[in-house]
């Protein structure tokens, strides 16, 4: 065991797959000279050369379509985006390219790709620049969506990315990066789909991922000392969806509060709440309650900004509400 | 021999812009103001020279490094020092910030955050321009870095088709982020591109604010009068990182001072000096500018900030249902 941050864990878990498959290469803007943007990709070009770490120009489309060309014949590039935020210049790539190859070509063809950077709100940096971009992939079939919380799960979660055959989104956090947490010296893939109880408790689940899955222990310890006991589940993959774990949970707890950055309109909260409500209707004594953004553009302004984002007294509060109703 | 009336003015909207940054640097530090912040000390020739080529009720749009151009079209420091510090009275009050300094008064479309996305979206308003034959220009800046990206191919492309009052002026200050032109782009001069568009390009440097206005000038004008658009390059640089978070260390300090020998606060001066300016005439542009400086960031720290009420009211037309 190690302790490390989590920029390091994604750099390792690229590193070391890329020192085992020679189709490994990683391609972005300022990845290589610069050190990565946010220095997740720190010393990488010093390793492998400027043949396998390319600095790409301000060309999201173009590069996302290298990728998904390149994936088709058999290279596993691994593709930054600065920030998700501009992946939506690359949308029609990852949507009508990445997504659709392997079933366009009655399985001929497939995209081991990897598409990823950070996500969601960093901070003050204005609604162009903050958006939760994995509600409008995780839709999409075809695709594979993660996002982790800690270090450990984002080594792992990035080496079975890149070994997926599948075109898979890593949606990583510019707040989470300098987190630390222990992650095995051994550390190797960790399955795709798979969620994690991070805090057992029996009076509500809260589901949460990313930083919010922090949010979330904040608001269950704080749940805590008012004789509450949340259970965390810390989803880690949004698609596939591990339905079992999050059931699992709500059977025990009967009532779910689902905690996500991005708007309440749709998304993974919604589909979340669909599962719960259909797979454990009988076991649930309060409606299921989401926690999101605010449903308006990401304000600058710091005050407002904090009030726009899902916090810790917004999820007790909604705990609450569903414990309370469940109890009367 | 330019008007000194007019050679002042441009001047002290050069200093002005320079300090009312260097304040917001300042303030930064101190975390008053948050977010991003992209710095145009270095360029300000470039604004202020090609926005004095305009006439007032022309469109202007930008990108994120957008402080001297907002305050080049009329903006006033206050509402920009404002927005700066996140208050209810900056120019979008409060929920742009640095990146975002709209104007409507004064036709200034906005400094937008996604590279390329402006530049069709400056076509639009050239769009209407020609659509109701007002006889407008829109001037659309961005970097160096935007050449590669589809909103630049497609919105130049568009406006050539559609033969629309629009001057592109590529600000190019040798670096995208951490990146040298040399790797972002296939050629040296990003103003060759216009021939792949039929329309007129060309490049000069941008340190002389009348070099700038005379060159953008012909462009304004080829644009007003045949709605002919063009693409000018304009060579800068940028003595500040990209942005506060970035040390700058893929230059050189060498590099850094070369170019600010070629400052284009101190050619102003002196052509100033030239035009007859003495110490005292000088000193007193100065301390004009220090205080409509001061006053900025003094109504930028005493306006209250905004209100979570008012995000309903700025995001749709009317309140919403529910
Ligand atoms: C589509 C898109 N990709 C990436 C970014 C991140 N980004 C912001 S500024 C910048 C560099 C732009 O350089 P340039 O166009 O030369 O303008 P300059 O900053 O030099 O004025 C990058 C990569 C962005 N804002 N939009
Ligand atoms: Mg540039």
């Amino acid at each position: 065991m190690r302790e490390i941050r989590y920029r390091e864990a994604l750099r390792e878990a690229m590193i070391e797959e890329m020192e085992k498959d020679a189709s490994v290469f990683l391609m972005g803007e300022e990845v290589g000279h610069y050190q990565g943007a946010y220095k997740v990709t720190e010393g990488m070009l010093e390793k492998f050369g400027p043949e396998r770490v390319l600095d790409t120009p301000i060309a999201e489309a173009g590069f996302a379509g290298i990728g998904v060309g390149a994936a088709m014949v058999g290279l596993r590039p691994i593709v930054e985006f600065m920030t998700w935020n501009f992946s939506a210049i690359a949308f029609d790539q990852i949507l009508n390219n990445a997504a659709k190859i392997r079933q366009m070509s009655g399985g001929q063809f497939s995209c081991p790709i990897v598409f990823r950077g950070p996500n969601a709100s960093a901070r003050q940096v204005g609604s162009q620049h903050s958006h939760a971009m994995e509600h409008f992939y995780a839709t999409v079939p075809g695709l594979k969506v993660v996002a982790p919380a800690f270090p450990a799960d984002a080594k792992g979660l990035m080496k079975a990315a890149i070994r997926d055959n599948n075109p898979v989104l890593v949606m990583e956090s510019e707040t989470l990066y300098s987190v630390k947490g222990q992650v095995p010296d051994d550390q190797d893939a960790i399955e795709l789909g798979k969620a994690n109880v991070v805090r057992p408790g029996k009076d509500v689940t809260l589901v949460a991922y990313s930083r919010m899955t922090h949010v979330a222990l904040d608001a269950a310890n704080a749940l805590a000392k008012e004789g509450i006991e949340a259970e965390v589940v810390d989803l880690r993959s949004l698609r596939p969806l591990d339905e079992e774990t999050i059931v699992k949970s709500v059977w025990k707890t009967h009532r779910c509060v689902i905690v996500h950055e991005g708007f309440p309109y749709g998304g993974v909260g919604a589909e979340v709440a669909d599962r719960v409500q259909r797979l454990a209707f009988d076991s649930l004594d309060a409606p299921v309650l989401r926690v999101a953004t605010l449903d308006v553009p990401m304000p600058y302004n710091a005050k407002l900004e904090q009030a726009c984002m899902p916090q810790a007294d917004r999820v007790i509060a909604a705990a609450k509400r569903v414990v309370s109703r469940g109890k009367a | 021999m330019a008007d000194s009336n007019v050679l002042e003015r441009l001047y002290r909207q050069m200093l002005l812009i320079r300090r009312l940054e260097e304040e917001a640097a300042r303030a930064y530090a101190q975390g008053k103001i948050g977010g991003f912040l992209h710095l145009y000390i270095g360029q300000e020739a470039v604004g202020v020279g090609a926005i004095a080529a305009l006439q007032p009720d022309d469109y202007v749009v930008t990108t994120y490094r957008d402080h001297g151009i907002a305050i080049a079209k009329g903006m006033s420091p206050r509402a920009m020092m404002a927005e700066l510090y996140g208050k209810v009275t900056g120019c979008s009050k409060g929920l742009g910030g640095s990146m975002h300094m709209f104007d409507a008064e004064h036709h200034m479309l906005g400094g937008h955050g996604i590279i390329g996305a402006h530049i069709p979206l400056a076509a639009g308003a050239a769009f209407a321009s020609k659509y109701r034959k007002d006889k407008r220009v829109t001037l659309c800046f961005f970097g160096d870095g935007a050449a590669s990206i589809q909103g630049f191919h497609e919105g130049i492309s568009l406006a050539a088709l559609w033969k629309l009052p629009i001057v592109f002026v590529c600000e190019n200050n040798e670096y995208s982020m951490g990146t040298p032109l040399s790797r972002t782009i296939s050629v040296d001069d990003i103003s060759k591109k216009a021939a792949g568009y039929g329309i007129p390009g060309w490049q000069f440097r941008g340190e002389d604010f009348e070099e700038v206005q005379a060159q953008i000038g012909k462009a304004v004008a080829q644009a007003r009068e045949t709605s002919m658009p063009s693409l000018l390059e304009v060579r800068t640089y940028r003595y500040r990182g990209h942005s506060m978070s970035d040390p700058g260390k893929y230059r050189t300090p060498e590099e850094v001072e070369e170019h600010k020998k070629k400052d284009p606060i101190a050619i102003g001066k002196q052509k100033l000096v030239t035009a007859g300016y003495d110490e005292a005439k000088l000193k007193g542009i100065a301390e004009s500018v220090e205080a409509e400086v001061a006053d900025a960031i003094r109504f930028a720290e005493e306006s209250p900030e905004p209100e979570l009420s008012l995000l309903e009211p700025t995001t749709y037309d009317g309140p919403f249902a529910s």
